[in-house]
């Protein structure tokens, strides 16, 4: 009894030891930075009262560093991105004003991660009415947040969690005044009211991205960034709701979808087919491996073939029984 | 109750719910098939969502009036399940239909006061209005209302499973519709059943 009230004790105690490590994975550059960065407090000398005070950090200057090393950038070091002068404490507030490098800073052209195709996200961005909007002032940091950021519509196999994670970077602006206030003096859009002629409403919202309507649907583009302006987003239900759905061209078409079908090693793809495997279910050895379904494009062949063979029997029957009766009056 | 030769069959409350039942059921047929199609030939997508759950919903209340209906007159008689001789009954009943009445035999159950279905359409009856339609209608409210259905079923989508379920079991109800509206016409004259069901007389 009292040993394993000790192995209990260990292990609560063990929990507490496990659970910083993640944070010890931050590069060890950093150690300084993060010490006042994770803090709710730091404290300063002030030179006007020749004291040290301690006061509240800034929220917004708080990192949560597990999601940091979860993120693209987990391995950077703070002044990858930062200004060097940021090793210098008390920091210089001018810093606060030097212009943080974009995305195609870094990315643009860049081989290592040409599959990400930056230049063309870019050329699509320069479209969208984010940037016909606001201009210089919409950085891609505005929805990719460059210290948490994760490629989740790339890594999860899981079609909830990439539409949970793609909506909450358009919510995290749309639906928060905080950010919403950065780039607009109008008013928060009622989203809810806006969407009231989309049927289940709320399905919607939990299984389709807002980009499925809100974007043009590029084929050979991993996510569409041309966002459109309002007027111009898709109300046509049949878009999705059709044996040619565009959602297969969008969501379903990843290839971390369609690996999740289980047999993705039997089937060759081909850019035309665009990963559309896991969506369309069309063979049997798809049907029961799925986890979505979307009215009028998920349709099984083989029932729908037993359907037309039963309905054309039973025609046929009356049919028959009818002419029999017609001739033996 | 009788007249020249006339059985009072079909009460008016019964006449009522038959009629709402056949309306609803065409509507959600053609409006089913309209999105499981994506078809816009009569009915454009987003109608027909809206349509089939009204008439989903439509169809549910008339279905309550009649199992009340069947309960508290003498109508639900009709669909009491005697299985002894069933077998025998219902071979005697298929026989005439395939080769009896081209004989000019008279029907093995002809319609009386107090058997107002042949033994092939009261098990059909049975079958379609107690396990088929209240099917459809659990499956309906169930992709009406889709979070309450199980997310997956051994990794398959709980919503999938319904709706493919709700379908088979809609196309089922479309089949027994074709079969129900051609047997009708075997009457008295190819009308006479029709138009009981709009007097209530059968002849």
């Amino acid at each position: 009894m009292l040993s394993s009230i000790r192995a209990i004790l260990l292990l609560f105690v063990f929990s507490f030891l496990v659970v910083p490590v993640k944070s010890q994975m931050v590069a060890e550059e950093n150690k300084l930075c993060i010490e006042c960065h994770t803090s709710q407090s730091f404290t300063i000398h002030n030179d006007w009262t020749g004291m040290d005070e301690t006061r509240l950090m800034n929220p917004f200057y708080i990192l949560d560093t597990v999601r940091f090393v979860d993120g693209v950038h987990g391995a950077f070091q703070c002044i990858d991105c930062h200004s060097y002068e940021y090793e210098t404490y008390p920091h210089n507030g001018e810093l606060k004003l030097e212009p943080l490098m974009t995305c195609i800073d870094c990315h643009g052209g860049d081989d290592t991660y040409a599959s990400y195709q930056f230049d063309r996200v870019e050329e699509e961005f320069e479209k969208s009415i984010h940037r016909e909007l606001l201009g210089d002032q919409f950085t891609c940091s505005k929805c990719h947040d460059q210290h948490y950021y994760t490629p989740t519509a790339r890594t999860s196999s899981n079609v909830k969690e990439i539409v949970e994670y793609s909506n909450n970077m358009c919510l995290s602006c749309h639906d928060n005044m905080i950010k919403y206030q950065l780039v607009s003096d109008k008013e928060k859009p009622q989203l809810v009211q806006i969407h009231d002629w989309l049927p289940n409403q709320e399905l919607h919202f939990n299984r389709v991205r807002c980009i499925e309507c809100h974007t043009v649907v590029q084929d050979s583009l991993m996510v569409s960034h041309n966002i459109l302006p309002k007027e111009k987003a898709t109300k046509n239900c049949v878009e999705c709701h059709s044996s040619n759905s565009m959602l297969q061209a969008s969501l379903y078409k990843y290839q971390n979808l369609r690996l999740r079908s289980g047999n993705a090693e039997n089937d060759s793809v081909s850019s035309g087919e665009v990963y559309s495997g896991s969506f369309q279910f069309l063979s049997m050895n798809n049907i029961f491996s799925n986890q979505y379904y979307v009215i009028g494009a998920s349709r099984i062949p083989l029932l729908n073939t037993i359907f037309v063979l039963i309905f054309v029997f039973t025609v046929a029957g009356i049919v028959t029984h009818a002419i029999f009766r017609f001739l033996k009056k | 109750m009788s007249a020249e030769g006339k059985l009072y069959l079909y009460p008016l409350w019964l006449r009522i719910w038959h009629g709402m039942n056949a309306l609803c059921i065409i509507i959600l047929i053609v409006t089913g098939l309209s999105m499981h199609y994506s078809t816009s030939i009569l009915f454009k997508f987003e109608s027909a969502v809206a349509v089939h759950n009204i008439s989903g919903v439509v169809l549910t209340i008339f279905y309550v009036l009649f199992l009340a209906g069947n309960l508290v007159t003498e109508n639900g008689k009709f669909y009491q399940i005697k299985t002894k001789g069933l077998k025998n009954r219902m071979q005697q009943q298929i026989k005439y239909y395939v080769s009896g009445m081209f004989k000019g035999e008279t029907s093995p159950y002809p319609v009386t006061a107090t058997r107002k279905f042949n033994p092939l359409q009261k098990y059909s009856y049975i079958g379609v209005m107690y396990i088929f339609v209240p099917l459809v209608i659990i499956t309906g409210f169930a992709l009406l209302f889709p979070e309450t259905i199980i997310e997956d079923v051994y990794q398959v989508s709980g919503v999938m499973l319904t709706a493919i379920f709700h379908s088979i079991v809609g196309f089922f109800i479309m089949i027994f519709l074709f079969v129900h509206l051609y047997v009708a016409s075997i009457g008295k004259s190819p009308v006479s059943n029709y138009k009981s069901m709009v007097t209530g007389w059968h002849s």
